[in-house]
């Protein structure tokens, strides 16, 4: 499934004096499979952007296309498209709203009329893949969770849809590191193995720099960079004038620079840099 | 410094109604003015529960919690608990209540009953305190996330309080609004002597704290400063937490034989032991 987003804008309270432009002008192209990361300080219009995907708001002028197709357009069955179309909000708890735990789980599933051992055998895969012990909350209330349960708890209940694009909001944030990693991991995993597209809002730039193939920079509800983390990252300057940092490893990297050391101006990953650091290791002790 | 306790938790039991076990058994710590305690933890080891019960929203099924003094148990203590132990949460959205941001601040003064005379002096301070005087008049959906949460630590500085309990109060903030909300609460803790507990899930913020303590089901199962935390990398990550980049960097080096000194958390402590190691030929 390909995402194409032409000159997408969005301004909230139209024709009011509280009138803002959220997004301005965006344009990109998501082909199948891809992982992209989507960046930018707090306001500047991800989470806006993300919603126009599903179809849960309308564009004030331009188009989504989802496989050519236009998501807004006359005929188009929205709920069927939401379904292979799957959105992790940014605030699990508002997300939540069944009784128990695998109720809230498997309505996705429910709506999409499939039958009860199915939706059972769902449940108990997206609860696993997220680390949720079924044995210990499948019959808990949501409203019993810790704040990193629920939120696994809410994906849980958009992977049990298995959908074809999954966006994510900040999905890591509140987790526990070994949480954080298994999530992480899942979604390599959801890539490689079923081909999923995946699109994720995360302020982590230490996640980005494991999981996207690419980036969008967001800024100011406009589109500021679009490109492949190693080249971001390592231009000079750029994520802070939009107000966010790069990995450590790339910080690292470029202190080091700037005291003088041979290092390559495009280093980002941790397992990179411990490769130079040994060679600058060595090269100084074998003189 | 000042050895006076803030927080005496004292065998300190919680069980949520019907649950089967409890949130916490028999925790037991102290913290002491001018202290910055990080609480690490994985998802529902207790953090909030424990955030909940210094702060007198919850009572000790068991045991005791002193707060300056202040048993939390006894009802006629509970907003002497309150004023003096203010809390910061996760999202920035839902601890604005007024539509002016010095209103927001003045809200909790209102409701302590402190003369209107009194209330703006002290709704300004707390609002410098914070570098957020400039948005006094402003309207709080306008400010980014960092700036809310700075508006929140104000409301909670015009109580004049004695610690400031932050339960994920980064969580949902870019990196720039994360470091201006650490910034700020870690200056209020240097300038003004207050006592903080912050519980994060940012291991390099933990490691910016005097001291950490790990709570893991319901327990209380570390605690030191952030140099003896980290310093075992298994065990934290037994306990389904890591330790900051750096450090993990620094053990796989010293892996391949890199002799690095142990103890490393941040970037610039790391670049340091690189320029010992390596030292750069004297440009010519
Ligand atoms: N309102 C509630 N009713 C019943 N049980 C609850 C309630 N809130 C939390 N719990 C349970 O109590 C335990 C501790 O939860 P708590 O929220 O204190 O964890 P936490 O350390 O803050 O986790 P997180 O890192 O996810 O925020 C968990 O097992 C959780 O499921
Ligand atoms: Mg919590």
């Amino acid at each position: 499934m390909s995402i194409e987003v032409r000159h997408l804008t969005h301004t909230y309270g139209e024709g009011s004096v509280l009138k803002t432009v959220a997004l301005d002008d965006i344009s990109f192209t998501v082909e199948p499979g891809e992982f992209v990361g989507i960046v930018g300080h707090t306001g500047s219009g991800k989470s806006t952007l993300v919603q126009h995907l599903n179809g849960l708001l309308k564009p004030t002028s331009g188009q989504i296309l989802i496989d050519g197709q236009d998501l807004n357009g006359e005929k188009v069955d929205r709920r069927a498209l939401r379904q292979r179309i799957g959105l992790v909000f940014q605030y699990p708890e508002y997300q939540l709203f069944e009784e128990t735990v695998a109720k809230d789980i498997a309505f996705g599933p429910k709506n999409q009329g499939l039958p009860a051992d199915e939706i059972d055998r769902r449940v108990r895969k997206a609860m696993e893949s997220v680390h949720l012990d079924y044995g210990k909350y499948a019959e808990k209330s949501p409203f019993e969770l810790s704040g990193g349960q629920m939120r696994r708890a809410a994906i849980a209940g958009v992977l049990a849809m298995e959908p074809e694009v999954l966006i994510l909001d900040e999905p890591t944030a509140g987790l526990d590191p070994r949480g954080r990693d298994r999530i992480l991991t899942m979604l390599e995993e959801l890539r490689a193995r079923e081909h999923t597209t995946i699109l994720m809002v995360s302020h982590s730039m230490e996640d980005m720099a494991r999981l996207a193939s690419r980036l969008l920079v967001i800024c100011e509800g406009k589109l500021a960079a679009d490109g492949s983390p190693r080249e971001l990252f390592s231009r000079p300057g750029l994520m802070s004038s939009v107000g966010l940092d790069i990995p450590e490893a790339a910080r690292l990297c470029a202190v080091l620079r700037a005291k003088g050391y041979d290092l390559p101006a495009d280093l980002y990953r941790p397992e990179e840099l411990r490769e130079h650091l040994l060679r600058l290791w060595k090269e100084a002790s074998a003189c | 410094m000042n050895t006076q306790v803030r927080i005496q938790a004292n065998n300190v039991s919680f069980t949520y109604e019907d649950a089967p076990s409890p949130a916490l058994s028999q925790v037991e710590f102290e913290v002491r003015e001018g202290e910055f305690i990080a609480v690490l933890g994985h998802n529902g080891s207790g953090k909030s529960t424990l955030a909940k019960l210094l702060n007198a929203l919850y009572l000790p099924t068991e045991g005791r919690i002193l707060v300056c003094g202040f048993d939390t148990g006894k009802e006629e203590n509970i907003w002497e608990v309150r004023r003096r132990a203010g809390m910061i949460f996760q999202n920035p959205d839902n601890q604005i209540v007024a539509t002016v941001v010095k209103e927001d601040v003045a809200f909790g003064l209102e409701n302590l009953g402190v003369p209107t005379e009194e209330m703006y002096p002290r709704v300004e301070s707390a609002l410098s305190a914070v570098q957020m005087n400039r948005y006094a008049d402003s309207a709080p959906h306008l400010l980014s996330g960092g700036q809310k949460q700075r508006v929140a630590v104000a409301g909670i500085l015009a109580m004049e309080p004695s610690v400031i309990i932050a339960d994920e109060a980064t969580a949902m903030l870019d990196p720039s609004g994360r470091r201006e909300v650490l910034e700020t609460v870690r200056s209020l803790n240097r300038n003004k002597g207050i006592t903080v507990v912050w519980i994060t899930h940012f291991m390099e913020e933990a490691a910016q704290a005097d001291r950490i303590l790990v709570v893991s089901d319901g327990k209380i199962v570390v605690s030191g400063t952030p140099r003896e935390v980290f310093e075992d990398i298994d065990r934290i990550r037994d306990l389904h937490l890591d330790v900051p980049r750096m450090t993990a960097l620094a053990a796989e080096l010293r892996k391949e034989g890199m002799p690095l000194r142990e103890g490393i958390l941040t970037v610039e402590e790391m670049a340091e032991e690189v320029e010992r190691l390596c030292p750069l030929k004297s440009a010519t």
